[in-house]
């Protein structure tokens, strides 16, 4: 239900309009000088009309300052509107989820049947509420109990349904999400006005949207700048008078060129930015689908030097494969390929598939009859820690079974079998490689081990040499043993590892880096993340999470990505880099000002200032004109730029910082003088003198 | 022209090689470590503690510490005031001065509390020997001493993590004196007395003329040692009226060769007292070279313009602008002075600003309106100079995509508020004090000249008082009673509200944590920094004075063309 591109301008048109309202610009002290200095030209237009004038001056003049001015003005909320009507429209389509529900609310979990009906704004924290199929879920909570498939489109805006259960790590439910099938039971954990989606709302609109704090030092820098200028063209006005007694020539300069002149020179162009920078770094984080809990967050983002990310899904492809079959000594490798595929004919897991694909590429190994074989199988279970299957051919019965080394050694000693040293050798060979080998067994004899294989992700090397290059280091977290983890990580250029990864492990971990200045970003979905996710400077929970994960960490990431943390990371650092560049242009856009309009303006007390005037300006009226003209467009100009960021590479500090300034920092030097000199020729064409 | 550059750089060669060796010794003296002048001074240093009731190791939080400072500069105020108020009752008053009026003993005050040293007065016609010695001395010392403490602050705030204090402003205080000022000010008053700086308590020499059979009168005093210190110290405020253009206070090109070097020596040293301490030489040298490469521009500018620039008399050999030089130091020597007692906040002269020409009057101008941070006074240059470098960081920061970072510290809004305050201080005062000047009835009968160069011994004079430089363009009546008493709260207000926002920021810098740097981390030690730190002093000092300076100095030598 977004807001298509022409609304969103018709609307932020109303809004530029609507924020002329002083307290809505004193909030901006730069654009409210801007606003005042208009007010003062327009005044002094209505003096002009009637009369009073400075010597020399034209009401036409004074008009056409004070029309730029409050264009200047109307460009500057413009940009804020633009900003903020991408949130807003998605705003909208979120209040639209936010419907109020008749709840079933429960006396007890345990008896369904037993309920009241209340509205959902009337639930408090603690209540019990029964869902069924069909229905929305009232309130954010915590499943107590049953398991339903979820559609949380309306707040991912992922159509595919997703699973809530109770006892695990996708506890969490959202009101404003609805069941797609079976029944949930839920605990409340928040009151209307607090929920997720309130917040979501309130985020995505602005509405809570506190300025960070890198956002009030810029300011405060901003306001200093301010400051000097208002100074400065303010004692013109003595020193253009004294001088002019001095020289026994022309006159004090008048306030409206005072007013033009301080327009000018007040870093107009990152003053009427700002704002529209910050609304669209948040607004970017949100189209990737991350929730900020505050704006803070995504500037810490850009600070992070240390990532911890999950191997699973990050690094590696979710599903190891089978990679190779490894015979011990005595045995044929078709031998274990056709036990192992037999093993796995059933076993719909996708390492399962994987071993019966591998058997069939190498040995041509298909399906067969499994009902001749009068076949078992033994599934997986976390107890035995293999799978297998019993089955009868010849007229023998058998039995094979695969799983981890030592469960499958324990099992073949207490059968009385035998196990081959050969084995113990490839078993180590496997997990130094990064595998995670799986030994076979027929009838207590140990056939050999199946290579299965981590597969480290397309591109994630060359992904975190640039991280690296950036001084960024990745730490991959893993529950693998340490020679497993190490073998992935050099396979996949991580900085570096933690093995066999416990909550503890990874809290110490971050506390460690802290210490030592570094500032740690880290994914996690668990309640046991929950102190770690808190510990982290940028902390990412995963939507599918657990409540408690979702409060410790400051971001939400709405598709439980684990890739999403190197985004984000993006996000932040390009929200700096804007807000740099275009300072960085601002100010070096003065020089250029400065220089258009200092020789002319003291014209009538020094003639020989003129020499200066190498721009060949054609009047006074003209170069200001000109100067205060480019003032307000180039802040037009630069609401794309301040929407969609600066460009971003994974660069070292050193040639970013290059980069930028040769792009910002001498572009901000020179563009203002062919587009004064340009304006300049347009006004003199158009008989302005 | 071959010599002067040659005695430019022998001089600016000398002056880096002695710096090292000393900035590494007061980062010695800074850090309290024993250096080869403790087992002389340490007994004094310890008696100094017991009768000011001092303990060195009491550390103080930034707000006792800025009161410390405050009260102790309001009580050197309060009997520099009265000292030269009741002076003429006093002994060691052999010319039979009487008390100062109170408005200009209320600017000679804050002129020298302030290491501005403005000098609204002739000191030989003014001041007693008492006032000389116990009064200004004294001053030249401990302000001095005060500036170089207060950036000890700021270090400490770089180096220090989740600590609440900076230091103990008594330890710090009396260390920089008696460890670094005293023994300097006893090496370069040796020096120059040996070259005919007088050094006594003698009265007025009278003389009578060969020529006319006219009496003249040679002012005498304990001169050598004020003059070391005050060159030392980034004072300025001569023992004569005429600076160091008056032959017992500057008497050879040795004398002038060691006056121009002391004024130099101890800025520059601080900047490797820097690098020191945050344990990267090289920030040191980055500031150092940003300095020299900034003060090189202006002294070749000042020394072309009044090499070249001067006027042309037909039949007269061309020998340079020579008007108010001395011929003893020449334009090369005059154009180095120039330069080094406005970069750094000294403002002793040797010769006659007025009468440079009007671009290396703008460029000495000019150095004193970049907030006096090349090289600037002892200890608040570098502090200032350190504010412009957060400054940038905080822009360039950005462009690297992190939150801005100096030396491992986050720069927040607190700090950047306090930076602000350092850096608004001197140009808004310079702008507003001039404002006031040429709104004051009868100012333009104060000026020597009219025109473009009127307006800028207006614009000279209070840049100078609003950067505590305190050199005198000369060419104007400095005092009455409007000028002293603006000229008196601008020279306070510019020292010290820099002084409260440095050891606040220091305080806030000190409780930070050092964050850890690596490839992402924007460098500030390489050229790419330094030009940028420089481009940014060079646009914030352009955009606040190039419309002043257009009425006065451009003016100037676009009607004199």
């Amino acid at each position: 239900m977004k807001l298509s591109q022409n609304a969103q301008i018709t609307d932020a048109l109303k809004q530029s309009v609507v924020k002329l309202n002083p307290k809505t610009q004193v909030k901006n002290p730069v654009m409210f000088v801007v606003y005042i200095g208009a007010l003062i030209t327009t005044v002094l237009f209505c003096f002009a009309l009637g009369g009073i004038h400075g010597p020399g001056e034209r009401a036409g003049f004074i008009l056409a300052i004070a029309l730029i001015l409050w264009f200047t003005v109307l460009f500057a909320n413009f940009a804020e509107a633009i900003a903020e009507s991408r949130g807003r429209a998605q705003a909208d389509s979120l209040r639209g989820a936010r419907k109020d529900v008749i709840a079933r609310k429960l006396k007890s979990a345990d008896n369904p049947k037993d309920y009241t009906e209340v509205k959902s704004n009337d639930l408090k924290r603690g209540d019990i509420v029964y869902v069924a199929a069909g229905d929305q879920i009232p309130m954010d909570g915590e499943v107590i109990d049953g398991a339903a498939s979820v559609d949380e489109s309306a707040i991912t805006g992922e159509s595919a349904p997703v699973i809530r259960d109770s006892g695990g790590d996708r506890t969490a439910v959202t009101g404003g999400t609805s069941l797609v099938s079976d029944w949930l039971i839920i605990r409340i954990t928040a009151e209307a006005g607090e929920s997720f989606l309130d917040k979501m709302i309130s985020m995505v609109e602005g509405a809570s949207r506190k300025k960070t704090p890198n956002e009030i030092a810029l300011q405060i820098l901003l306001v200093t700048l301010t400051i000097i200028f208002l100074v400065v063209t303010a004692t013109l006005l003595p020193f253009t008078g004294f001088a002019a007694g001095q020289a026994g020539r022309g006159a004090a300069i008048s306030i409206t060129i005072v007013v033009a002149l301080l327009v000018c020179l007040a870093p107009t162009t990152i003053g009427a930015l700002l704002s529209s920078i910050g609304i669209a770094g948040m607004s970017r984080l949100n189209s990737a689908n991350v929730l900020a809990m505050s704006g803070r967050a995504i500037e810490a983002a850009g600070d992070v030097d240390v990532l911890l990310l999950d191997k699973t899904g990050t690094i590696t492809l979710g599903n190891r494969q089978a990679a190779e079959f490894l015979p011990v000594p005595g045995v044929e490798e078709k031998d274990l390929a056709d036990a192992a595929q037999l093993s796995s004919i059933a076993d719909e897991t996708a390492e399962g598939r994987s071993i019966a694909v591998l058997a069939k590429q190498r040995f041509d190994i298909r399906g067969r009859d499994m009902s001749k074989l009068n076949a078992t199988f033994i599934e997986f279970s976390a107890r035995t820690r293999m799978s297998g299957i019993d089955y009868t051919a010849d007229g023998q019965a058998n039995e094979i079974r695969k799983g981890a080394a030592d469960a499958v050694r324990d099992y073949v000693t207490a059968q009385g079998g035998t196990w081959p040293e050969a084995c113990d050798e490839l078993v180590k060979q496997v997990a130094s490689q990064g595998g995670t080998p799986l030994v076979v067994v027929r009838n207590k004899q140990v056939l050999g081990v199946i290579y299965l294989k981590d597969i480290v992700k397309n591109g994630v090397k060359e992904r975190f040499g640039d991280l690296r290059k950036m001084g960024i280091k990745t730490i991959m977290i893993t529950g693998d043993n340490p020679i497993t983890a190490a073998a992935i990580a050099a396979e996949a250029g991580v900085d570096d590892f933690l093995a066999e990864a416990t909550p503890e492990a990874k809290l110490t971990l971050i506390r460690d880096y802290q210490s030592k200045g570094h500032l740690v970003a880290m994914t996690g979905d668990g309640t046991n993340d929950a102190p770690a996710l808190a510990q982290a400077d940028v902390a990412v929970a995963m939507n599918s999470g657990t409540q408690a994960a979702k409060e410790a960490g400051n971001m939400v990431d709405l598709d439980s990505s684990p890739t999403k943390l190197i985004d984000i990371v993006r996000i932040g650092k390009q929200l700096l880099m804007t807000r740099g560049a275009l300072t960085t242009f601002s100010v070096a856009n003065d020089v250029a000002k400065y220089f258009a309009i200092i020789p002319v303006l003291f014209f009538l007390i020094y003639p020989e200032l003129a020499r200066l005037n190498f721009m060949r300006l054609t009047s006074a009226t003209t170069a200001i004109l000109s100067a205060i003209i480019y003032n307000a467009l180039i802040i037009v100009a630069l609401i794309p730029l301040s929407l969609k960021g600066v460009k971003y590479r994974e660069l070292p500090a050193g040639k970013m910082l290059s980069r930028n300034l040769l792009i910002y920092g001498l572009g901000g030097l020179v563009s203002p003088f062919v587009a004064i000199k340009l304006i300049d020729m347009i006004l003199t064409v158009c008989g302005v003198r | 022209m071959s010599t002067v550059i040659f005695q430019d750089i022998f001089f600016l060669a000398l002056l880096i090689a002695l710096a090292i060796p000393l900035g590494l010794y007061i980062h010695q003296v800074m850090d309290g470590q024993k250096t080869f002048m403790t087992p002389v001074l340490a007994p004094v240093e310890r008696l100094i503690y017991r009768v000011i009731g001092a303990r060195p190791d009491d550390e103080m939080k930034p707000k006792r510490y800025a009161f410390a400072v405050l009260a102790f500069s309001l009580v050197g105020f309060l009997f520099l005031f009265v000292l030269l108020l009741i002076q003429g009752i006093l002994p060691l008053n052999p010319q039979h001065l009487r008390g100062v009026n109170w408005h200009l003993a209320f600017n000679t005050t804050a002129s020298f509390i302030s290491n501005t040293n403005w000098q609204a007065y002739a000191g030989e016609t003014t001041l007693s020997y008492l006032s000389q010695s116990l009064g200004l001395t004294v001053q030249n010392f401990v302000s001095a001493a005060v500036g170089i403490s207060v950036l000890f602050v700021l270090i400490r705030g770089f180096i220090r993590h989740e600590k609440e204090t900076v230091g103990n402003f008594w330890a710090d205080l009396t260390r920089v004196t008696l460890y670094v000022l005293i023994p300097l000010a006893v090496i370069v008053t040796v020096l120059i007395a040996s070259q005919g700086v007088v050094q006594t308590l003698a009265p007025a020499h009278t003389s009578t003329t060969l020529q006319s059979a006219s009496t003249v009168t040679t002012h005498l005093g304990p001169a050598a040692s004020q003059v070391a210190i005050k060159q030392l110290g980034t004072n300025g405020g001569g023992f004569f009226g005429a600076n160091s253009a008056f032959p017992l206070e500057n008497p050879t090109a040795f004398s002038n060769f060691i006056e121009m070097f002391s004024l130099l020596i101890i800025p520059a040293a601080l900047c490797f007292t820097f690098g020191k301490a945050v344990k990267d030489a090289k920030q040191g040298h980055t500031l150092i070279t940003v300095m020299v490469v900034l003060f090189v521009a202006a002294l070749a500018i000042i020394t072309i313009s009044e090499h070249s620039l001067a006027p042309h008399y037909a039949g007269v050999i061309a020998s340079g602008n020579m008007e108010g030089k001395e011929v003893v130091n020449g334009v090369g020597a005059s154009s180095l002075w120039g330069a080094s007692t406005t970069a750094a906040s000294n403002g002793a002269v040797n010769a006659t600003p007025d009468s440079f020409t009007a671009l290396g009057g703008m460029m000495m101008m000019f150095l004193m309106q970049l907030g006096e941070i090349v090289f600037g006074g002892v200890g608040s240059g570098l502090y200032g100079m350190i504010a412009f470098v957060m400054l940038t960081v905080f822009i360039a920061g950005l462009m690297v995509g992190r939150t801005p970072e100096y030396l491992g510290k986050k720069i927040g809004p607190f700090d950047m508020k306090m930076v602000c305050a350092m850096i608004l201080a001197p140009p808004l005062l310079t702008l507003i004090g001039t404002a006031a000047a040429t709104l004051a009835p009868g100012a333009a009968s104060w000026l020597n000249n009219t025109g473009a160069h009127g307006f800028s011994e207006l614009l000279y004079a209070f840049t100078s008082m609003a950067n505590n430089n305190g050199s005198a363009f000369a060419g104007m009546h400095t005092n009455t009673a409007f000028t002293n008493l603006t000229g008196g709260v601008i020279m306070l207000l510019v020292r010290f509200i820099p002084i409260v926002a440095t050891i606040f920021l220091a305080g806030n810098l000190s409780k930070k944590k050092i964050v850890a740097s690596s490839e992402g981390t924007l460098s500030t030690s390489n050229l790419t920094f330094a030009g940028l730190l420089i481009a940014i002093i060079l646009i914030i000092g352009a955009l606040s004075f190039l419309p002043s300076l257009s009425l006065g100095p451009i003016a100037d030598f676009f009607t004199r063309l």
